[in-house]
């Protein structure tokens, strides 16, 4: 019988998700000190005033600045490279609010939920201002890390799309789960061939090692041991 | 026979009256509201194409995405029209009143709609969750040629349910079989035999139906519908993605209220009032654990495409009957909660 606690043709049940999560979130707060720890947010049903029992929720990481913004504004302060970059990259008007937006500092909010249709972790995430205000697919598409934005346009798998938080009932951006079993079951079967089956508790530091490139976060190697 | 209740399904339609919100009336005096049918198996942006026209003298200029709401709450148009009827009228209004506007779209609540295209992707991307929580992956609407994507679209679009049944059978969508249907043939003398096969084949099988469940819960308790308080914001309906396990057990029916309580544990000791001594022990066990008598939470009303249903039907049949074109089952349930 089927504990919950393996990783089976790369699918987590949600009690696999939970365990999963805990030992991501602590390998994180050990190793990669640099960036605020996840946090596990527990699912109370708010209208219904009760948990439910078996203690579901999903992994929360907010408020993380994102240094390619940083480094785009830094570059705008040398009045040469930003003359250049005006010449070359903005040959129609931007609208004043998209110029802004480039401008300013980006914050972005991440989320690890379980997806019960899928029974594979989902990523979503948005980004904002430092005033709150939402950022477009087109200003965050410059947010991400280049490789990425080509992967966007290559991969299946990997395309973004706005979608409804399923807890929050609000609008963000979305990393498609649809292929992601497959990709798990290669890595798995490599550490299987390597002699071990693959825990339950490494499921979701491998799944972030190849989607959270996609967003620009990297975790150090030491995680995946 | 068997297929009577698809079609009634296909035909259900809902009559709005479509009113100009104020702030996009540039004529005087104002336009009367759009009479409108619309299909329960719709969505609400498909309608565009009818109330843009009848408009558009008392717009002003400019344009913006179009959007409804139901008394100050924003309609997402990516839930069926049907389901957000049953959802959001406790008792129904008939015709429902809307408002559609024409800028000012509330982005920060509606995910971005822009026209058919959305709608349709919205649609494709739904028919393949379905079948991976089906099938087990969602090869055969990937694999699916253009055209014929194309066509099962425009079938749903325009309600046709022969092109709709001709097509679906390329998505290789796995079945359940129906309890009213193996009855029907157990009467049958030739397929005898037949049955004795299905008998021996299906006598413990599991199934991963795909539902969506839409809760209302209300505090205090009430009897009639038109007491029930109206919605403020969708923050007042819990959304539950997730599939229904679905156990056949030989000798034994799995009914629609086993559905809904595998999906909301907590309602489970709602069977508890049919019986004194299973509600005693409930007593007892809510004692020990909180100190507090605890009051069962209830399940009120359960709707399915506008149907109050009897919670002890075959959950079988349901699915069978009552799924809407993407192989989804949008259950509307009302509840009175549990209070501590």
């Amino acid at each position: 019988m089927n504990s919950g606690r393996e990783v089976i043709d790369g699918r987590l049940t949600v009690e696999g998700f939970s365990v999963a999560a805990r030992a991501f979130a602590d390998k994180w707060k050990t190793h990669n000190q640099s960036l605020p720890p996840w946090s596990w947010v527990p699912l109370i049903n708010r209208t219904l005033l009760l948990s439910n029992q078996q203690e579901e929720g999903y992994l929360s990481l907010e408020n993380i600045l994102i240094l390619s913004s940083l480094e785009e504004s830094t570059e705008d302060e040398s009045l040469n490279v930003a003359t250049e970059c005006s010449e070359k990259e903005e040959p129609v008007d931007h609208t004043i609010l998209v110029q802004n937006q480039e401008n300013e500092a980006h914050y972005y909010d991440f989320h690890i939920v379980y997806s019960a249709s899928y029974k594979v972790p989902v990523l979503y995430f948005r980004g904002y201002c430092s005033g709150g205000q939402p950022l477009s697919l087109d200003v965050i598409k410059k947010d991400l890390p280049s490789c990425s934005v080509s992967l966007l346009l290559q991969s299946k798998w990997t395309f973004i799309t706005q979608e409804e938080h399923p807890y929050l009932n609000r609008p963000w951006f979305k990393l498609h789960p649809c292929g992601t079993e497959d990709w798990i079951k290669l890595l798995s079967q490599s550490s299987i061939s390597a002699g071990c089956q693959m825990p339950v508790e490494l499921y979701l530091v491998s799944w972030f090692s190849v989607v959270g490139q996609v967003v620009g976060l990297r975790i150090p190697l030491e995680m995946l041991n | 026979m068997a297929n009577e209740a698809v079609k009634y399904v296909w035909e259900g339609a809902i009559p709005l009256q479509i009113h100009l919100h104020k702030s996009d009336v540039a004529s005087h005096p104002a336009p009367p509201p759009a009479l409108v049918l619309a299909p329960r198996i719709g969505y609400l942006p498909l309608l565009i194409p009818l109330i843009k026209p009848y408009f558009k003298d008392s717009l002003p200029p400019g344009e913006d995405s179009i959007w409804f709401d139901y008394k100050g709450v924003p309609l997402k148009w990516y839930i069926p029209t049907g389901v957000l009827f049953d959802l959001l009228c406790a008792e129904p209004e008939r015709p429902w009143n809307l408002t559609v506007h024409f800028r000012g779209y509330p982005s920060n609540i509606l995910i971005p709609c822009e026209g058919e295209d959305s709608v349709k992707w919205n649609f494709v991307n739904s028919l393949k969750e379905a079948q991976y929580i089906i099938n087990g992956n969602c090869k055969n609407v990937m694999n699916m040629s253009q055209s014929d994507q194309e066509d099962l679209w425009t079938s749903v679009m325009n309600g046709d349910l022969d092109a709709y049944t001709k097509l679906s059978p390329k998505l290789k969508m796995a079945t359940i079989e129906d309890d009213f249907s193996r009855k029907a043939s157990l009467s049958s003398p030739q397929s005898r035999q037949g049955v004795t096969e299905t008998d021996v084949a299906g006598q413990v099988k599991t199934a991963r139906i795909p539902v969506r469940l839409y809760v209302r819960s209300i505090n205090q308790d009430f009897k009639n519908l038109e007491d029930v308080p109206e919605i403020d914001t969708w923050d007042d309906i819990s959304y539950l993605n997730r599939p229904v396990e679905f156990l056949r057990e030989e000798g034994k029916c799995f009914t629609l209220r086993n559905a809904i309580e595998s999906l909301l544990p907590e309602f489970i000791g709602d069977r508890a009032q049919t019986s004194g001594e299973e509600r005693s022990r409930d007593d007892d066990n809510t004692e020990e654990a909180d100190g507090l008598l605890r009051e069962m939470g209830e399940i009120k009303l359960a709707r399915i495409q506008g149907i109050e249903m009897k919670l002890e039907i075959p959950f079988s049949w349901v699915v069978n009957n009552l799924m809407n074109p993407e192989f989804y089952l949008h259950i509307s349930v009302l509840v009175k909660a549990p209070q501590r």
